[in-house]
């Protein structure tokens, strides 16, 4: 479904991705780890089209098609959609209104005819229960005075409208208590298909724990240094990230 | 110039819809202005003496005033002499009814999207057609009649209704208020005239659609609203313009009368020519609108939605005279490419318990200038006087401005006067977002404005506020790529 191949990325002139390689088939959930500034959210960004990365050299393949080539509108009609790690608050715009711009907008590029209020609405009730959202919620202006959590809970409701086929993660476990986190991973697990794949991105085992990822790797300076299966990640839970660090460190001064 | 202005530089690039123009023979005033002009203008619509007269005093005083310097804005001195103060389209004999205007003139507001064919009208909204000076139409007489309302044009209410005219012209306006409502006073050509009868609640909207066709050609109306005790209306203004190289001159003045326990609610769509994105053109929008909340309980309500003109210069205001009457301002303004915006409103508060309220959301967008100047004056024996105003600013790129001028005066203890501001910037963020739901960028802008601008637009009657959305998103558009 995704191939990554060599994938050089830079903002302002500044290299952050250094080469990345991902194969990632339908049906898999790919955990990204690795300390602070690795550029786990760099790689988040530049699969859905942020305009501030520029990429340097590398492709990436989605279903047969040059994911780098498409506007960041086409790659969410083409089936990518980000859980924001900072979910952005638009004053005045209720979730409802925002979300049924978004879905017939995408009905409109895969050549659908527009829902209609009526059928948006049973659409929105049968999805508002995957991640327990409250209605009243949606007829707020979107994520304006939203609870962390609450935030959280609705990037994984719109997820759920969208019926992505790549969902990216990006550290939606942050500003979560325990709680929130089992609803939101419910709400993900639930949406799992043998269709779709996941991309979790995270620093801390934690949300593993919840969702299971078939693979996880291990981003450190702008490389894929490590991967593994969850156990990787259990082992980075113990140990921390720094053997790992200076593994990669002496090889690169050696 | 980064990522996000390019993307904003895109979006505001859009060209004015309404800039066409049709050729019709015209019955012209010389150029220029002096008081043979006044006369002929005054003998063209075969008014009284006293109108005259009326006209001349303005003028004379109009000689002794200064042109106002204050606002925010800047442009070139117009050469007022160097305008045409007449003009009108020439039609064989007067029509007495739709059936009888010229199909041509019609026309031109077919394309502008309003059907005067009263069948054919959306029912529910009367409307004043005015063309440059003179008014070609005016729909749905008979049946408002019927209640006692009258709506009609100035001209024909100066024939018609020569006592309330005398009544009620400049009442609450004065001639001399200032520069440039003295020079409408002196050279005003048409404009609407409504008057609902004491009890009486208008059943449908009124409107009156201004079109600036001629060139070279100043268009000063003159609308006078006088709601009787008891009684309700609601009133819609909506105005466009051709393209022109030349900058044009638009120089309105409404007056509001609101008799006890009555309400009036006026309602603004602006979208004259702005000018073209290089700064060339457009009218000068120079306007003064006001009203008087005359009798206890009344209450006034301005909502406007201003994105046209090159420079606007406008404060609808209330002077809240009557106990408990209440004064509304409720305003978008937007200004891109060169256009300067400097708007708000005056609320007097002189009777006591009186209330007013104002929301301003300004959008500058491109290299234009926005300003609200907005006034809230506490009397002496207003007391219990209450205000709330919020102004805020959303700003599009990093080469316009926003600018917020409040004055608050008050003179009696028991006042209590809020006022709250913000300016906030659409950010890419926001923009991404929408994106990576599927958004197309243009209809992010929208959505985002729309969404900013609620407040506002919920105040509209509801078939305008679906215009003013799509208005508000068009001179937008390219704003945002």
């Amino acid at each position: 479904m995704l191939s990554i191949k060599n994938l050089h990325a830079s903002i302002e002139g500044t290299p952050i991705l250094r080469g990345i390689n991902l194969e990632i088939k339908a049906g898999e959930v790919h955990a990204i780890m690795g300390p602070n500034g690795s550029g786990k959210s760099t790689l988040a960004s530049v699969l859905a089209g942020r305009e501030e990365y520029e990429v340097t050299d590398g492709e990436v393949i989605f279903n047969g098609k040059d994911l780098l080539e498409y506007s960041p509108e086409d790659r969410a009609r083409e089936g990518v959609f980000l859980a924001f790690q900072y979910p952005v608050e638009i004053p005045g715009v209720s979730s409802t209104n925002f979300l049924r711009t978004a879905v017939n907008q995408v009905r409109e590029y895969r050549g659908l005819d527009p829902l209609d209020a009526v059928k948006f609405l049973t659409l929105m009730k049968e999805k508002m229960k995957l991640v327990e959202i409250d209605q009243k919620l949606l007829s707020r202006s979107l994520n304006e005075g939203f609870s962390g959590g609450e935030k959280k809970r609705n990037e994984i409701f719109q997820m759920a409208m969208l019926e992505p086929k790549l969902s990216i993660l990006d550290e939606t476990d942050s500003g979560l208590d325990i709680d929130a986190l089992k609803i939101v991973s419910n709400g993900v697990n639930q949406l799992k298909s043998k269709d779709n794949a996941t991309i979790v991105v995270t620093h801390y085992q934690r949300l593993l724990d919840y969702i299971v990822p078939d693979y996880v790797h291990v981003l450190y300076k702008g490389r894929i240094v490590k991967s593994g299966t969850k156990e990787l990640a259990l082992e980075l839970e113990e140990k921390g990230y720094d053997w790992i660090k200076e593994a990669v460190d002496s090889e690169a001064t050696v | 110039m980064s990522k996000d202005n390019q993307i904003l530089e895109d979006f505001t690039s859009k060209e004015y819809e309404h800039g066409w123009s049709v050729n019709y023979e015209a019955d012209e005033a010389p150029i220029g202005l002096n008081e043979d002009i006044i006369q002929w203008i005054s003998a063209k619509k075969e008014e009284p003496q006293w109108l005259l007269e009326w006209r001349l005093k303005a003028f004379r005083t109009w000689l002794t005033m200064e042109e106002p310097k204050w606002a925010n804005v800047h442009y070139p001195k117009i050469d007022l002499q160097g305008l045409r103060y007449y003009s009108a389209p020439k039609q064989t004999k007067k029509p007495k009814n739709l059936d009888e205007v010229d199909p041509e003139l019609l026309d031109i507001y077919k394309r502008l999207g309003i059907n005067l064919n009263e069948q054919k009208r959306l029912q529910g909204i009367a409307v004043d057609a005015v063309l440059d000076s003179v008014s070609v139409a005016t729909t749905f007489k008979d049946t408002l009649s019927k209640l006692g309302i009258v709506f009609c044009s100035f001209s024909e209410a100066v024939k018609e209704h020569p006592d309330l005219i005398k009544k009620y012209l400049g009442s609450v306006v004065p001639m001399t208020d200032n520069y440039y409502a003295a020079l409408n006073s002196a050279v005003f050509s048409d404009g609407s005239f409504c008057y609902i009868p004491k009890g009486v609640r208008c059943p449908m909207e009124l409107s009156t659609y201004f079109r600036i066709n001629a060139a070279n050609t100043g268009q000063f109306e003159r609308t006078l609203i006088v709601a009787e005790d008891e009684s309700y209306c609601s009133y819609l203004e909506g105005c466009t313009a051709p393209q022109r190289d030349e900058n044009q001159l638009h120089a309105a003045v409404v007056e509001i009368y609101a008799g006890t326990h009555a309400e009036v609610k006026y309602s603004t769509v602006q979208n004259w020519f702005p000018g073209d994105k290089n700064g060339k053109g457009g009218i000068y929008n120079f306007v003064t609108k006001r009203g008087i909340c005359a009798g206890d309980h009344s209450k006034i309500s301005w909502t406007q939605v201003e994105t046209g003109s090159a420079v606007t210069w406008k404060y609808p205001s209330c002077i809240l005279k009557g106990d408990y009457s209440i004064g509304e301002f409720y305003s978008v303004a937007v200004t891109n490419n060169y256009q300067q915006a400097d708007t708000g409103t005056k609320m007097i508060h002189i009777g006591k318990n009186t209330k007013s309220r104002i929301v301003s959301k300004g959008i500058s967008a491109g290299k234009s200038q926005n300003s609200y100047r907005g006034q809230v004056q506490v009397m002496k024996r207003a007391t219990n006087a209450r205000n709330f105003s919020q102004c805020d600013s959303l700003l599009m790129g990093d080469r316009c401005g926003a600018h917020t001028f409040p004055y608050i005066d008050i003179n009696n203890p028991t006042a209590k006067v809020e006022h709250e501001a913000t300016t906030s910037k659409i950010g890419e963020d926001q923009i991404f977002y929408c994106n990576q739901r599927g958004i197309a960028t243009e209809d992010a802008v929208a959505l985002i404005v729309n969404g900013y601008a609620k407040e506002v637009l919920n105040q509209l009657p509801m078939e305008f506020a679906v215009e003013a959305q799509k208005l508000l998103a068009l001179t937008l558009e390219g704003s945002v790529g």
